[in-house]
């Protein structure tokens, strides 16, 4: 038996971190004493919880950690929207069958592809924080850049009418939420957002457009190369993927930057930056708690990982936060550096599952950032940390406003 | 045959090593290498070279030299 098994197994959730700026102090103790932690989940399951950067990344790409029998085992605490959006989608399958259908959308998410869109995307910054510059102080940014800017460009890409993001942005809340959501509610929000879908894809169908939702149905259409729950699964998994992660990441790379003033001086007087920036960015900010764990895995054999033998059917839980934070990758890991020469950090995971939508968030991120530099100079947040108001019950830390001022142009 | 290279644009998203893991690995450099070619025809190798985010897969006919992904 070796150290970390005769360890009193750690409870998870762990208790969230005191700051929105660093991970919970027990991520850190876990990563240098039990990298490799027994954890009772709050179903009453056990697995393991892994938060070195090398480990995170071989359970990612190794393809012993399994999605698709986390997902018939139904394991890894209790359900959430995403999870129960998982049961029938890409997320729950491994290779091959999980590539059949990553291979239909993969061209449309090409670093080449994203980049032939940059300038529309440039525009629609522009557009949006033109009109910011118009209203009065203090302006709610989540309303009028940092959500709007994601959902306009996700829809645009899939064929989803913008004006309809009003429908839809309720529903993704939902599916968004976390384990204090009712079951049922989120069930009927995913029958709802089926519906909503079913009926675009039917005008689509009717009336073909130049957009993935119509090629993806020509895929099942005359390739026969997906069902029609995949086709529906695949629409409306990529709208809500598409856009809240990116809106809250814009929300939380601001609080970040407000936090750490010398490093917005710095990427203000040198905005060439902004690439690196928003790896580090990416790298350092608590876009979940300190309790994100990825999407559970199971072992399809014993695996080793850092002196532990996990046995074989054991649910696996990678943090992402953790990883991101190794000192033996990142020197000085808990310092904002914008310039940092940044070694991949993890948080669009790795492997067969590496976020699909990575190459176009990092882009919307880039002009977005650059965006809010070049339009609202002295960017300040109206309002102190403690007066910030998220939702509750989410998966991932979504403001519900974050009113901003800035200095006029004298 | 097929003959399999990972251009520099790789950015180790590990997308092919954990689609194809018969054929791709990340390096102690971070980023993919074949671990063979060249290798006998086989379709999950088309799946992570399509999925690559970078298009950093490129496969060809080992004997002509004739594009197969991306295609010509």
């Amino acid at each position: 038996m070796t150290q970390q098994d005769s360890a009193t197994a750690v409870e998870f959730p762990i208790p969230p971190a005191p700051t929105l700026y660093h991970p919970a102090p027990q991520l850190a103790q876990l990563r240098a004493h039990q990298p490799v932690a027994k954890v009772t989940l709050d179903d009453g399951t056990t697995g393991y919880l892994v938060t070195r950067y090398a480990d995170v990344r071989q359970v990612l790409i190794d393809p012993r950690f399994s999605r698709a029998a986390a997902n018939a085992m139904g394991p890894g605490g209790a359900q959430t929207g995403v999870s129960m959006l998982a049961e029938d989608s890409m997320i729950s399958l491994d290779p091959p069958e999980h590539t059949r259908l990553r291979r239909l959308v993969a061209g449309a998410f090409t670093a080449r592809r994203v980049e032939q869109l940059r300038p529309k995307v440039r525009a629609l910054v522009d557009e949006l924080l033109a009109e910011v510059t118009a209203r009065p102080h203090p302006v709610d940014l989540v309303e009028h850049f940092s959500l709007p800017l994601p959902v306009r460009v996700i829809c645009e890409l899939l064929g989803v009418p913008p004006q309809d993001q009003h429908i839809f942005h309720a529903w993704s809340d939902t599916v968004m939420s976390d384990a204090s959501r009712d079951p049922d509610e989120i069930r009927s929000t995913i029958v709802k957002l089926g519906e909503y879908f079913g009926k675009l894809i039917a005008d689509k169908r009717a009336t073909p457009a130049d957009d993935l939702m119509t090629a993806l149905i020509a895929a099942r259409d005359e390739g026969d190369r997906l069902t029609e729950k995949e086709l529906l699964n695949l629409c409306f998994g990529l709208l809500i993927a598409g856009h809240e992660t990116t809106a809250n990441q814009i929300n939380m790379f601001l609080l970040t930057l407000m936090s750490f003033p010398e490093e917005y001086q710095r990427l203000a007087a040198s905005p060439e930056l902004v690439p690196q920036a928003v790896e580090e960015l990416m790298r350092f900010v608590q876009l979940g708690d300190s309790s994100s764990n990825g999407l559970p895995r199971i072992t399809t054999e014993a695996v080793e990982l850092s002196g532990v033998t996990i046995p074989a059917g054991s649910v696996v839980l990678t943090s992402a936060l953790a990883a991101n934070r190794d000192e033996s990758v990142f020197s000085d890991p808990d310092r904002l550096d914008l310039s940092r020469e940044v070694a991949q950090h993890l948080s669009f995971g790795a492997g067969a599952h590496h976020c699909l939508g990575a190459q176009l968030a990092r882009m919307e991120l880039q002009e977005a950032l650059s965006g809010l530099l070049r339009h609202l100079p002295g960017l300040q947040i109206a309002v102190p940390d403690s007066q910030l108001r998220f939702k509750s019950g989410m998966i991932l830390r979504s403001l519900e406003t974050l009113p901003v001022t800035w200095q006029h142009e004298a | 045959m097929w003959k399999l290279t990972v251009s520099s644009a790789c950015i180790g998203s590990g997308v092919c090593a954990g689609t194809a893991p018969a054929h791709f690995a990340i390096g102690p450099d971070g980023r993919s290498r074949p671990l063979a070619s060249p290798v006998e025809p086989d379709d999950i190798v088309l799946g992570a070279a399509v999925n690559c985010p970078m298009e950093a897969i490129a496969v060809t006919d080992a004997d002509t030299g004739t594009p197969i992904d991306p295609p010509p």
